[in-house]
């Protein structure tokens, strides 16, 4: 049977808040994986594992989280700021986040800003409908 | 020479799970510290003795090529004390494993009575360096660290679960 989305953010919700170790009320749709709920470099790794067992699906590396190999590519970085390439490449890597915010201030310090609790619902929500 | 806080494995089931017994002594000095007139392991060594449990486990999986460090505490619940004389059984086991990274679940018991509850990660660092450069040699799981052979020597050789039945468990 398939799972509605309130039902996927009820799951991801819980998968948070054991992970971070934060509230319910903190995981919001719109809270931020890092600046609102915290979240280091393992954590991500720690969300991916528990995303996985919670839904039963797998979850290839750079998927759910694929920034950190672009920032290091000269191509799509140019003084901090993502470019024209680079934004064509997040997009495609990122289907499931809203980038249009973040496409008119390219800066990639603000690249944490695109990991949202929606994105993961919509992640999720994508891999279930495909499977 | 390692710090080895873990006496010996009683089961080992490779990229699976292991279990590993720890005696506790009053020649532990520490505990004449923690506390004084009460002696008790102070949790964060009951940390250390899950990390290691698990950490062996996480590294034999990759066969020591991985260069393993504890990256989270995920969780550490604890139920009672353990005291001088007590034998705590730390029992991992690991939950999900990729390239660069581990995930592991773990119980202490002390004769079936739940000690604590320990879930840890791991990092493989040359995986997930981040921009860093680490050493070159295995300083984790170091070929000159014996002590790891000793360990794993008689669990390993035996076959899986073989461990167990040899003590009658």
């Amino acid at each position: 049977m398939a799972m509605s989305r309130d039902e996927i953010m009820q799951q991801v919700q819980e998968v948070l808040v054991d992970a971070l170790g934060v509230d319910d009320d903190e995981v919001t749709a719109d809270a931020t994986l890092m600046g609102d709920l915290g979240a280091e470099s393992i954590d991500f790794l720690d969300i991916v594992f528990r995303l996985e067992k919670a839904f039963g699906i797998k979850i290839p590396r750079e998927e759910l989280f694929p920034a950190e190999n672009l920032m290091n590519d000269s191509e799509f970085v140019h003084n901090g700021k993502l470019t024209e390439k680079g934004l064509a490449e997040l997009r495609e890597r990122m289907p499931h986040t809203d980038i249009t915010a973040f496409e008119s201030d390219p800066d990639i310090n603000k690249l944490a800003d695109l990991f949202t609790v929606n994105a993961i619902v919509n992640y999720v929500e994508g891999k279930l409908e495909a499977a | 020479m390692r710090w080895i806080w873990i006496d010996k494995f009683i089961d080992f089931q490779s990229g699976r799970r292991a279990v590993a017994l720890k005696n506790v002594t009053l020649a532990e000095e520490h505990l004449h510290d923690h506390f004084p007139g009460f002696p008790v392991m102070p949790e964060c060594l009951m940390i250390e003795a899950m990390a290691q449990t698990s950490g062996i486990l996480v590294g034999e999986a990759k066969k020591f090529q991985e260069k393993v460090i504890l990256a989270k505490v995920k969780k550490a619940v604890f139920f009672d004390y353990v005291k001088p004389g007590d034998t705590i059984k730390l029992d991992a086991k690991i939950e999900s494993i990729a390239p660069e990274a581990a995930s592991t679940s773990g119980k202490i018991t002390r004769a079936d009575k739940l000690i604590a509850e320990i879930d840890l990660m791991f990092s493989h660092i040359d995986q997930n360096l981040g921009g860093k450069e680490f050493p070159q040699e295995n300083f984790v799981f170091d070929t000159g660290t014996s002590v790891f052979e000793s360990l794993l020597r008689d669990v390993l050789s035996a076959g899986p679960g073989a461990a167990d039945s040899e003590q009658g468990q």
